[in-house]
């Protein structure tokens, strides 16, 4: 009796957990922009010079000012990663001008030194003084300054321009002498000119921290040799669509369990109820790791989660058959339980480990969508052998050790079938 | 009930179902020598759009093709649905291209039309046909290698040649029947290569298992062991794969549009997975095992 208790109170517990956690990890999950709408791009980034080379650092100076250009508009959470040697993949969920936006993302970042020799009070920093390519390649470091602080050093490739344009700013009255640095229109830094500097090599002071200096050094750096973006794909999804796939695909799934459950019932009785209670904690763990593991659902994800449980009701299928086999041996009901569960076991970890090999040389070589499925199969194998086998294997021993069960019926097993031992 | 149907002998019958899975073999080879797949955009460089639309637009079809041609963006295939228009480009739209048509599309069709554009570059398109096939391929000798440790070559052998069969129907049947093949498609064939594997692994391990325990004094002996091994796990071979076919049917039906594609290559690869465990995979160890040299019967008992 005790054990039925036990029994009743694990399912309850599953339940209770699967019925208060579901509302907010369904809206937790990541999901694809296939299914919320929004767009994605990935870009192939090429030197602007011919001779030039793309760097790591330049890759992620690229990737870093593509971040903020897209922030700057105000859409939330753009999602930006560089991928191999020269690749940025950018994901944009819901933006309302998108053409403006990929326009504006392709153009390489802009490196300007501004001043306001000759302009309006009003207009700012209106006059471009030096741009990116008077800069020498790699020419901008980061040093410790007298005070403690950092400085930034940089080379020019012309001094007597340089010598010109100091000369000019430093005649300027105080509040006005100053070279702002600017990328597109975001100013960084504006460092005032005290006096000409007839030099190729300039340094920028005013106690920046290190990481302030070197973001600024890094732009320069980028700014002397800055990349060129070609559109390698893009996939542009409209909301209504996204959220109509979604709907569609999450209602086929739910019938399909709905359908695999009644299945389960009908065929196998006693352990079909099991088994249907195992695939709801099998479903809810695998929306779990999901969530954990930060998946980003696409529609081909949730086509996977949705097979996958297709597949793992086979755990269960080749247990109860084995045990059905042992009860028309005509062994009694624990040990057909016993011997059905140990003989299985070995049919379903060789069939679940060569699929976790495939699934590991996918994730291994596969790109994007690839690699993507790779790590839901993974995870819907090893979460199915602990909810279809350990999970599941653990109620059905409580059910018959609680001796209630003494028809082997219960099993759909005939009274016909069963052989004297 | 279970023991009429048992008379059915799968291994007397092989060689019609091998030449059956030839000719289907070389039926493939020829559609896809002489025809190709019909790739869509992610394979071949162009466009493609996609527009869910809230009214019916499909006696319209020749408005919006005279709409399309007037924006002068190259060939173009054009399908009117009742709730979806869908336009493949063989050329790349650039992104004013794009908002152009899709703005044009909502102004004179349906202001609600909301649209899906996919464009990809041919150099992509071909790096990631490589890579799946790459995938595949080291996938076969990592399979290979553990069934040759777990349990012995000739199982490797005859599980690789039944999960390469599976994915060249699903590839044969695509190309036959026209049907267009996306990235989403390589992700089904993977999933058939997984399933395909599973359900061949099932019922040899129970071939394994009854080796362990017969007393096999002739190649008659191993058939009938073989066919019985085949029985035994017919009720599970066929209950698992109604359970996966089932969902996958759901999700052909009522799934999202863009996935129909993918959920029909699985069904098709469901069929083929189940067919080539039993009809396949099972006659060709028993072949393999037949022309080992006599002297050493007991080689297969220590494999487990």
């Amino acid at each position: 009796m005790n054990r039925m208790l036990a029994f009743i109170l694990i399912v309850v517990v599953t339940f209770g957990a699967v019925a208060v956690t579901s509302p907010g990890l369904v809206r937790d999950i990541n999901l694809g922009l296939d299914l919320k709408g929004g767009f994605e791009i990935l870009y192939e980034a090429e030197p602007l010079e011919p001779g030039g080379e793309v760097t790591k650092d330049s890759l992620n100076e690229t990737a870093r000012s593509l971040e903020s250009r897209i922030n700057s508009t105000g859409v939330t959470e753009p999602e930006v990663v560089t991928e191999g040697d020269n690749r940025i993949r950018v994901k944009i969920a819901g933006v309302a001008n998108e053409a403006e936006l990929r326009e504006t993302l392709k153009r390489p970042a802009e490196l300007t030194f501004r001043s306001m020799r000759g302009c309006a009070p009003e207009a700012g920093f209106c006059k471009v003084e030096l741009v990116g390519s008077d800069f020498v390649e790699n020419g901008a470091n980061v040093e410790q300054d007298s005070l403690g602080g950092s400085k930034i050093t940089m080379k020019l490739k012309s001094a007597s321009k340089f010598a010109e344009i100091t000369r000019e700013i430093a005649r300027l009255p105080l509040g006005q002498n100053q070279l702002a640095i600017y990328l597109d229109e975001e100013q960084l830094s504006a460092p005032s000119v005290s006096g000409e500097i007839n030099s190729s090599s300039a340094e920028i002071t005013g106690g920046y921290t290190r990481e302030e200096a070197k973001k600024i050094a890094d732009i320069i750096n980028l700014g002397a040799l800055p990349l060129k973006l070609t559109e390698r794909y893009t996939q542009s999804v409209g909301a209504t669509l996204g959220q109509l796939s979604l709907q569609q695909t999450v209602f086929a799934g739910i019938l399909g369990s709905a359908i695999v459950l009644l299945f389960m019932l009908v065929f196998y009785r006693l352990p079909g109820l099991v088994a249907s209670i195992s695939l709801i904690a099998y479903i809810w763990l695998l929306l779990v790791g999901v969530w954990l593991m930060e998946v980003t659902l696409t529609l081909p994800g949730i086509a996977a989660v949705i097979l996958g449980i297709g597949m793992a009701v086979d755990a269960n299928i080749i247990t109860y058959e084995r045990i059905k086999e042992e009860l028309r041996s005509g062994k009694s009901i624990l040990s057909s339980l016993k011997a059905g569960s140990r003989n299985s076991f070995r049919t379903i970890m060789d069939a679940n480990v060569t699929t976790i090999i495939a699934g590991s040389v996918l994730y291994m070589i596969g790109t994007g969508a690839v690699k993507g499925f790779a790590v839901v199969l993974i995870m819907s194998i090893i979460i199915s052998i602990i909810t279809n086998v350990g999970y599941s294997r653990l109620l059905l021993y409580l059910l018959i050790r609680s001796n209630i069960i003494k028809n082997k019926a219960l099993f759909g097993v005939k009274e016909s079938e069963i052989r004297a031992l | 009930m279970h023991y009429n149907l048992r008379k059915f002998d799968f291994i007397k019958l092989s060689r019609y179902f091998f030449l059956f899975s030839i000719a289907i073999t070389v039926l493939g080879v020829i559609t896809l020598a002489a025809l190709g797949m019909n790739y869509g955009v992610d394979f071949r460089a162009g466009s493609s759009m996609d527009l869910a639309v809230q009214k019916n637009l499909q006696d319209q079809k020749e408005e919006i093709q005279s709409f399309l041609d007037e924006q002068n963006l190259g060939r173009y295939t054009l399908t009117v649905g009742a709730e979806r228009v869908s336009i493949r480009f063989d050329d790349i739209l650039t992104d004013q291209e794009e908002q152009q048509l899709k703005q044009g599309f909502a102004d004179t069709f349906d202001p609600k039309a909301s649209a899906e554009v996919y464009t990809v570059d041919v150099q992509m398109a071909r790096e990631l046909q490589t890579n799946a096939m790459m995938a595949v391929a080291l996938a076969s000798v990592g399979i290979i290698i553990y069934v040759s440790i777990r349990f012995e070559w000739r199982f490797a052998v005859a599980a690789i040649v039944a999960l390469l069969h599976d994915a060249f129907i699903v590839i044969s049947l695509f190309s036959i029947l026209r049907l267009e093949v996306n990235l989403p498609f390589i992700v089904a064939v993977l999933t058939i290569i997984g399933y395909s594997i599973n359900d061949t692994i099932v019922i040899f391990d129970r071939i394994r298992e009854n080796m362990r325990f017969a007393k096999l004094k002739s190649k008659e002996d191993i058939a009938a062991l073989v066919n019985e091994s085949i029985w035994q796990t017919m009720t599970r071979s066929i209950n698992t794969v109604a359970t996966v076919f089932v969902t996958a049917l759901c999700v052909f039906l009522f799934g999202g549009e863009s996935i129909k594609l993918f959920s029909l290559a699985i069904l098709f690869g469901l069929v083929s997975g189940a067919y080539s465990s039993i009809f396949i995979a099972s006659p060709l160890w028993l072949v393999l095992k037949n022309k080992q040299k006599p002297k050493t019967p007991a080689n297969t008992q220590t494999a487990g």
